[in-house]
């Protein structure tokens, strides 16, 4: 087998432990109560009775061993449980908001992907100059600002004010894609805005670096224009680190999401993980954040694989 | 009377420097260097580190590196290339005038193979067809000597090794037919034994082509090799300007002096006397269970006097200095210092076992810690083994520095308000003020410039002369095991390969390997290339 | 020190000055009472009320400086206890090395592999909410930054020649842990605590305006955001007020931050 497939094996196989780790560390997280789970979902003044069936419903009769396993071999069926809150199956409910979610996170990587490349780019081209620097304080800025200030100050403005877009998302089966477009374009800003600024700062690093090695000083000695420089020898290196700074920030890109959808009442995963944390709701909490943790967990190992696939030294074994 | 090639005048190289926590200021690299070179004509550089010869390598391509500015006059074909277009100085660059730098490994791009990049400027600038160009690569690639020349170009620049990936630079340097090449210290990077090669190769192929060439370097002996003229910079002015015959046997500046009788330092080789102070014995060693890096290797010192190993990268060297400090413990033999046997890890040691061996490193400024003073530097063996405190450790830290010639009034200073000489004084003392019976010297000179190392040995020698301290000097410079030695071991792939007393050493008959390591020394004669590669019995061992 | 100080560090130790001033000083400077309901609902501003009042009544003001109070003190105290707790590790993990090291190493990649946000939840989905909660909640995974980041400059430190050189010496593991490598960490860690800080204000404030971090009446500046959030739409910016209040904060700190990091990222400078 080629060493590099077997890395890539590796580091898928690591991946999935990792997950399988991450399962057992958001069980355990719900675990850590010093007291019963039960009676700090139902509150004090619960009664004997609730109390006791709660507890049968949580099957907190079981060793937490057993229950883990039991959970955990649902999952793999594709069987989330049921909510306690209203005991509807989880699974069903959370189909509909996942694909929501991705359609959101989705449209604003789109947006915001190819925009701070770019403007890392330009960024590079213009070093301490002054795009750089605006460039530069716009990122020191918006890195500072929490995502409900950007969410916000774009509803009272451009929704309140303006009236140009609506100030709540909220998207059903029956919308063409331009009103479902038209519904979710003030997220997709404030989601755009929150993860521009890391994007673009570390696309910049990840140029520099590459454009400060000796062989870029060896192509301009050979009298290659500067686009060149960058077209044949800054590109072919700095592919891994920018894919690696888009991953990592598309991952960031899905923590963010949560907020987002709260501020515009988004029907999304976020939300419905938010309403039920509230409610002391276990079981989905633990079934999105599964599902978050496994969608970060993939991002991260997508970004390895390209660095493995992309580094020359792994391709060509001496 | 046709223009010559490169007519620089009055170069002036400027650059802004950013200092932390003061105001940015400008500082001169270069100032009033001249200089005229025809067609075919090469051209050495000389000069310790500061001296501005890369710079203005650099700068007959009109290039300077993070923001130096140059004026003054640079004609390159008859045109002033300071005031050049950047579209016509891409067609000076990589057409008339190429680079080769110090460091291929780094200048490559990992990225894309051999070929394509030692091909890029004959197609770039539309000199050749790609079957043409690749030929004429080929071509190249043979001349200089590098292994399997049809396929070579095939390969990634990591799967190549450093002395090879040289030559495909100068091959990438060649392959447009420049009418000149900047060679910028393109042997320094490689062992001794490679560098004969490569500069074999270079000398070669600058005779067959006829191309001009400016070739930089620090090391006198290296440029009398292939250079016609050779100038002497320092702080970034001429010193002396003249045909390398003239610079080398008549200097006339009384720095050129200096230069060419660096290294010249004599020392007679003293007879062993009392029992020997370190013997190692039958020592093995190998890092993390898996590949050895020493065999057996069984050596004695004794007091007063030098034991020089010499060898290549990867010859066991250093690990060997490893294995008699405990850092590594070996797998096999045993090490006694003074008659008794000492444990074989640094943790079992006594601290009167660590005073009596002291070691100083190649590197002095991460060497010491940077948040410490000089005065606590040096004082801390004092306090830690002596329980010496208060005035009475200050006293004795002035002593120490007045010993090292560097005086009181550094006692406060912090290391990076030292110079490189004066880093390596103060290791010294450090070492000293433990009062050891043997002190390991891991290339303390390979650092330094010839002159500021010269200064190092002669105080090392002098004190070994009053306090009869031992050193085990770890070097892979030939020049400064003749100055210092009392005794050689010469290394090679972990094995020791020769060993005795200086004088047999460094007689004949020699076996191969230290016979190579011997002439691949250059040496400061014209024509001592040619001879040596005449008389060799080995083929170079590193790349 | 304090000589040449850039204009953007000057306005930010100002700044975050006069927030520490509020947070410390705020039963002393508030006009009203923290809970005290005193007007109608979302009054503009006037001369009475100069931030006007929030979604009950309350002088938007006086909740301010009191949120001010509870914001700094759990994200300074958060920050406290990350750093202690992750920098102590770190380094005991890159001097002993070895299997502690990678026993230590393994744990917080694990718990770095689900986000931070989503882990707290599922935590606080159990735990009772109260400001203890929330601060070992957001310190512990915190932490695991704080870690990363010391182990690996107490690493590169470690192989230093002048480590290398102690140990010959014969220097116990107490010196070269307090003499050798602390004062050459000490510096990339400063600036590394003010970047925690702000994380921990956006943390907590991100807590709070989900529901999830300071309960009412008590609020920090996340949570005035929630209670007066639903007035946005209607053309009252109150939820804007503490949202800017916590940017404003984030920043100040950033532009100390980076500036001390500027000053001290050259060890070849020397003294620092």
């Amino acid at each position: 087998m080629h060493p590099i497939l077997k890395l890539v094996a590796q580091r898928i196989a690591l991946g999935i432990l990792l997950l399988f780790a991450a399962s057992a560390l958001i069980f355990v997280g719900t675990e850590i109560l010093p007291g019963d789970v039960a009676q700090s979902i139902l509150g004090q003044t619960a009664t004997p009775e609730a109390l006791a069936n709660l507890r049968e419903d949580l099957g907190l009769n079981e060793s937490a061993f057993s229950r883990y396993f039991n959970w955990l071999g649902g999952v793999l069926q594709g069987d989330l449980g049921n909510a306690l809150s209203n005991n509807k199956n989880i699974a069903e409910a959370m189909g509909k908001r996942l694909g929501n979610t991705l359609f959101l996170a989705g449209w604003a990587a789109l947006f915001s992907v190819p925009l701070a490349v770019t403007l890392g780019l330009v960024a590079v081209r213009y070093k301490n100059r002054w795009p750089d620097k605006m460039i530069s304080g716009v990122t020191l800025a918006t890195i500072s600002l929490p995502e409900f200030f950007i969410g916000y100050l774009l509803i009272y403005f451009v929704s309140v004010k303006l009236r140009w877009f609506p100030s709540v998302a909220i998207i059903n089966d029956s919308m063409s894609v331009l009103e479902k477009l038209n519904a979710i374009a003030l997220p997709i800003a404030v989601l755009t805005m929150v993860v521009l600024a890391h994007m673009m700062r570390m696309t910049r690093a990840a140029i520099l670096n590459v454009m400060q090695s000796p062989y870029i000083e060896t192509a301009e000695l050979k009298g290659l224009t500067p686009f060149n420089v960058i077209r044949k020898h800054a590109f072919p290196n700095a592919i891994a680190p920018i894919v690696n700074v888009v991953m990592i920030n598309l991952a960031y890109l899905v923590v963010g999401i949560v907020i987002v959808e709260v501020i515009f009442v988004y029907p999304g995963m976020g939300q419905y993980l938010v309403d039920h944390v509230a409610k002391r709701d276990v079981p989905v909490v633990q079934a999105c954040a599964l599902v978050f943790a496994a969608v970060y967990i993939g991002l991260n190992i997508v970004a390895d694989i390209v660095s493995i696939i992309s580094n020359p030294r792994l391709r060509h074994p001496k | 009377m046709a223009n010559p090639l490169v007519e620089i005048k009055n170069l002036k190289i400027e650059a802004t420097v950013y200092p932390p926590g003061e105001k940015p200021h400008d500082i001169v690299i270069v100032e009033n260097v001249s200089l005229t070179l025809e067609r075919g004509q090469v051209m050495g550089l000389i000069g310790e580190s500061g001296a501005g010869k890369s710079t203005i390598g650099l700068a007959a391509l009109a290039y300077g590196r993070g923001g130096i500015r140059l004026s003054g006059e640079i004609f390159v074909n008859g045109r002033d290339i300071l005031k050049a277009s950047a579209k016509s100085l891409r067609k000076l660059r990589g057409k008339e005038v190429t680079y080769v730098s110090q460091s291929a490994a780094a200048s490559f791009n990992p990225a894309r193979r051999l070929m394509e990049q030692v091909i890029e400027t004959t197609l770039l600038h539309k000199l050749s067809n790609k079957r043409d160009a690749e030929a004429r690569a080929v071509e190249l690639f043979a001349a200089l000597g590098l292994p399997d020349p049809e396929n070579i170009g095939r390969r990634f620049p990591h799967q190549v090794s450093g002395g090879q990936l040289q030559r495909v630079m100068t091959a990438m340097a060649l392959c447009p037919k420049p009418d000149l090449i900047i060679f910028d210290e393109p042997t320094t990077a490689l062992d001794v034994t490679t560098q004969i090669d490569v500069l074999a190769a270079i000398k070669n192929a600058i005779k067959e082509t006829g191309v001009a060439a400016l070739y930089i370097t620090h090391d006198l002996a290296v440029v009398a090799q292939v250079t016609d003229e050779i100038m002497v910079l320092r702080n970034g002015k001429m010193v002396e300007h003249g045909p390398v015959k003239q610079i080398i046997e008549a200097p006339i500046e009384a720095y050129t002096k200096e230069l060419v009788s660096a290294h010249s330092i004599e020392h007679e080789e003293k007879p062993p006397r009392d029992n020997p102070v370190l013997v190692v014995k039958n020592i093995s060693a190998s890092y993390g269970g898996g590949v050895q890096v020493l065999s057996d290797i069984s050596v004695e010192l004794h007091p007063g006097q030098t034991l020089a190993v010499v060898g290549e990268s990867g010859s066991g060297k250093s690990t060997l200095a490893r294995v008699i400090t405990g850092l590594l413990p070996p797998s096999q033999g045993s090490i006694s210092f003074d008659g008794k046997e000492l444990p074989k890890a640094l943790k079992q040691r006594s601290l009167e076992e660590l005073r009596e061996l002291q070691m100083i490193y190649q590197m002095a400024d991460v060497a010491m810690n940077p948040r410490q003073t000089v005065g606590t530097i040096i004082g801390r063996p004092l306090q830690l083994y002596f329980g010496i405190r208060g005035a009475e450790k200050r006293r004795m830290v002035i002593e120490l520095l007045d010993q090292i010639e560097m005086g009181e009034k550094f006692i406060d200073r912090y290391p990076a308000e030292l110079s490189g000489g004066q880093k390596q004084r103060v290791c010294i003392a450090r070492s000293l003020a433990a009062k050891p019976k043997l002190i390991i010297c891991d290339e303390v000179t390979s650092a330094l410039d010839p002159l500021v190392a010269d200064g190092i040995l002669r105080l090392l020698l002098d004190l070994q002369k009053e306090q009869q301290v031992a050193y085990l000097f770890i070097t892979h410079d030939l020049a400064t095991v003749r100055s210092i030695a009392d005794s050689i071991a010469v290394m090679y792939q972990g094995k020791l390969v020769r060993y005795g007393p200086k004088s047999e050493v460094l007689s004949p008959p020699f076996d191969d390997y230290t016979d190579l390591l011997l002439s691949s020394v250059p040496e400061m004669r014209i024509g001592w290339l040619e001879s040596v590669l005449k008389s060799r019995k080995m083929e170079s061992a590193g790349n | 020190m304090f000589r040449r100080i850039p204009i953007s560090a000057m306005i930010g130790l100002v700044l975050t000055g006069a927030f520490a001033f509020t947070a410390i000083f705020a039963p002393w400077i508030s006009p009203y009472g923290m809970a005290e309901i005193v007007g109608d609902v979302w009054e503009p501003s006037s001369s009475q009320f100069w931030l006007g009042t929030d979604n009950l009544g309350r002088d938007l003001l006086s909740r301010m400086i009191y949120g001010a109070r509870v914001t700094i003190f759990i994200a300074a105290a958060a920050t406290a206890f990350s750093f202690t707790f992750g920098s102590i590790l770190g380094f005991t993990a890159a001097v002993l090395g070895h299997r502690a090291d990678q026993i230590m190493s393994r744990s917080v990649d694990l718990l770095m592999s689900i986000p931070t946000l989503i882990f707290a939840l599922v935590v606080l989905s159990v735990l009772p909410a109260n400001m203890l909660t929330l601060i070992l909640v957001m310190g512990v995974l915190d932490s695991t930054r704080v870690y990363r980041l010391s182990r690996a400059v107490a690493v590169d430190i470690n192989v230093m020649d002048y480590v290398e050189a102690a140990r010959l010496r014969g220097e116990g593991t107490r010196w070269i842990i307090f003499r050798e490598i602390l004062p050459n960490a000490l510096s990339p860690l400063v600036a590394e605590l003010g970047l925690r800080f702000i994380f921990a204000v956006l943390f907590l404030s991100s807590l709070s305006f989900l529901g999830l971090g300071v309960q009412p009446p008590e609020a920090d500046w996340g949570g005035i955001v929630k209670e007066n959030k639903d007035g946005i739409i209607f053309g009252i910016p109150a939820a804007l007020i503490p949202a800017f209040a916590i940017s404003a904060l984030a920043i100040s700190v950033n532009l100390v931050a980076d500036w001390i990091l500027n000053r001290t990222s050259d060890l070849k400078g020397g003294r620092g």
